[in-house]
């Protein structure tokens, strides 16, 4: 099966145009991530010069990994089940576009903004922590293992909490159901890397190997699993 | 470089093409600036076609044999079969319920026939070939579905890439002129009024040059000047050769604009020229009016040619049973005049597809209820 990129294109254009007049979704997608940079951004303020001993053996930046698992959970769960609601699911089938052509742009519209915010999200932590932190605790909070890992990981967990919104957008009826079981079936994500940041998980390199060996895995089933649930009839008429 | 190469041949095209023409060939959309005739020789004129028998050399635009589609228990529509030739404008008509918009959808490879076997724009109706005939034709749903927080030229181009269309730009701007909206182009669609919403769907319905166009309810909610206009663009793509599948509740639409009509109501009750049912289904009949009542119309209206029989309706109307009206009417008019009748008028009963549609649905209600 061959993709067409012009379509998958179209639709992922289409999707960051609607984005963008929708203030509602704007809104929700800066909200978030701003909720999980005043937790940590309050607790590395307030430490000492001395308690900088301390950071070196806690990763108290991968809790922001929980923003690239939220963020497009909720994009990704109105993608399919929101245009079928608009009814402007019947005349995009009615085109030549392929169901996977038609998620590949869903999933990237989703996913790159989500990737993006949370890469700012993430710099905009780093230079308030540079600047405002007591001295000898940015040093020891930056580390490039850690840096490394965000940079890695935000993109598969946001790829995997992607696929799991647009598999629950297309078997759902109503918007915010599937808004709600997306954000809840992202929470596992959310936790994994919150024990990691308050080191009840020790954070290695197998540790880190594995995970993103698994959600790499995880991905590309993502996109053919998705596409094998996507049924055009059922989304279309409402049975089967 | 490139893009600079590509910005010059397209504007070396937009200037070699007339707007008002559209050109021949699959490049080319069949749409047309309100006013414009469309010059497009690429397939056979409707009225060349041999209409009615669903064939214009070689196989139909549409064809289906005792297609049928269950959801579970429940029959959308069954046993339709029908061949449709290119360039025809054929009516598919039924009441609400009857299977017309799930055998648009069908055809459209939207869902899938539970059986029976079917030809679209010449490629068998199977699960493989689903984008092979979504590639060869378009449909426009009852309800526009247009993002409407995108503008009308946004909505449009997102098509033509859906559609991959060569040179989208000219397309959507050919399609926005054939609907008379080049105006709009730039309005969000959520501030046009349903009757602009509908006429986007029906420029973005344009866009891949169907060979096939599937309308369904093309002028539901519609006010009488958009109506028109609507009716004027059918005529206009009829004209360029594109094979129209309409739907609609609206029986003086289907007679205006439908070659042949088909009325479903789960099954396929009819089907053919609107003029045939009404011969198929109604008697013709004279109806004779005169000043004051005939003392032996009996013996007036006996032995006269082509009538079969009459009978009195009323004091001083009379209706005749004629085989041919062509015949029975000068025979009665001279008849009425030997008897000294003063006659105040003879005329033919018309009846319309509203009647013949009607007729078959209260049938069909009739055997409900025994």
């Amino acid at each position: 099966m061959s993709v067409s990129r012009r379509r998958v294109r179209a639709i992922f254009r289409k999707e960051l145009r609607e984005y963008r007049r929708n203030r509602t979704i704007v809104t929700g997608m800066a909200i978030l991530p701003l909720l999980f940079l005043v937790q940590p951004l309050v607790a590395v303020l307030n430490l000492g010069a001395s308690a900088s001993g301390g950071l070196a053996h806690e990763h108290e930046l991968l809790y922001l990994l929980a923003i690239p698992a939220l963020v497009p959970a909720t994009l990704a769960a109105y993608s399919v089940v929101g245009e079928r609601q608009q009814g402007t699911l019947e005349p995009v089938l009615g085109t030549p576009i392929r169901r996977e052509e038609f998620l590949l742009g869903k999933a990237l519209a989703s996913f790159v903004p989500s990737v993006a915010i949370s890469y700012a999200v993430y710099a905009f932590f780093l230079a308030l922590v540079e600047i405002f932190a007591q001295p000898g605790v940015a040093p020891a909070l930056l580390r490039g293992s850690d840096l490394l890992a965000q940079l890695v990981f935000t993109p598969l967990l946001a790829g995997w909490s992607i696929w799991v919104g647009i598999a629950i957008s297309t078997r759902s009826s109503e918007v915010r159901v599937a808004q709600q079981l997306g954000v809840l079936a992202n929470l596992p994500s959310v936790v994994v890397t919150s024990l990691i940041a308050f080191n009840v998980i020790h954070a290695t390199l197998v540790v880190a190997l594995g995970g993103a060996a698994v959600l790499l895995v995880l991905n590309r089933l993502g996109w053919r699993i998705t596409s094998a649930m996507f049924d055009r009839e059922r989304l279309i008429t409402g049975t089967r | 470089m490139i893009y600079l190469i590509r910005w010059l041949i397209g504007k070396l095209r937009r200037r070699t093409t007339s707007p008002a023409v559209a050109l021949s060939g699959r490049d080319e959309p069949a749409v047309h600036a309100r006013g414009e005739r469309f010059v497009t020789p690429r397939k056979v004129a409707a009225s060349d076609a041999v209409k009615g028998d669903g064939e214009v050399g070689g196989a139909p635009a549409l064809s289906a044999l005792g297609l049928g589609k269950r959801f579970g228990d429940r029959v959308a529509f069954d046993d339709v079969s029908f061949e449709i030739g290119h360039g025809e404008v054929f009516g598919f008509l039924g009441p609400n319920g009857a299977g017309k918009t799930t055998t648009v959808r069908t055809l459209g490879t939207l869902i899938a026939p539970t059986s029976g076997s079917a030809t679209v724009a010449g490629i068998a109706l199977t699960p493989d070939n689903g984008v092979e005939i979504r590639r060869r034709i378009s449909i426009m749903p009852e309800s526009p579905g247009l993002y409407l927080r995108l503008s009308v030229t946004e909505n449009l181009a997102c098509f033509a890439d859906l559609y991959e269309a060569p040179n989208p730009g000219d397309r959507v701007d050919r399609a926005l002129r054939a609907v008379n909206l080049a105006d709009r182009a730039n309005d969000a669609c959520g501030s046009l009024s349903k009757g602009l919403r509908q006429r986007v769907a029906l420029a973005r319905a344009l866009l891949s040059d169907p060979q096939v166009l599937f309308l369904d309810e093309p002028t539901s909610g519609l006010d009488p000047v958009a109506t028109r206009d609507v009716h004027e663009l059918i005529d206009a793509l009829r004209r360029s050769g594109v094979t129209i599948f309409l739907t609609t509740h609206r029986l003086e639409e289907a007679e205006r604009l439908c070659d042949r009509v088909a009325i479903l109501n789960t099954t396929l009750r009819t089907i053919g020229r609107p003029d045939d049912l009404r011969d198929q289904l109604f008697a013709k009949t004279l109806t004779v009016r005169t000043l004051i009542p005939l003392s032996e119309p009996g013996r007036v209206f006996a032995d006269l040619p082509a009538v079969d029989g009459w009978r009195q309706d009323g004091a001083r109307d009379y209706v005749l049973a004629v085989s041919d009206s062509t015949l029975a009417a000068p025979a009665v008019t001279r008849a009425l005049v030997q008897a000294g009748a003063d006659v105040l008028s003879i005329g033919e009963s018309h009846h319309s597809l509203e009647d013949v549609y009607l007729e078959l649905i209260n049938e069909d209600e009739e055997a409900r209820r025994r």
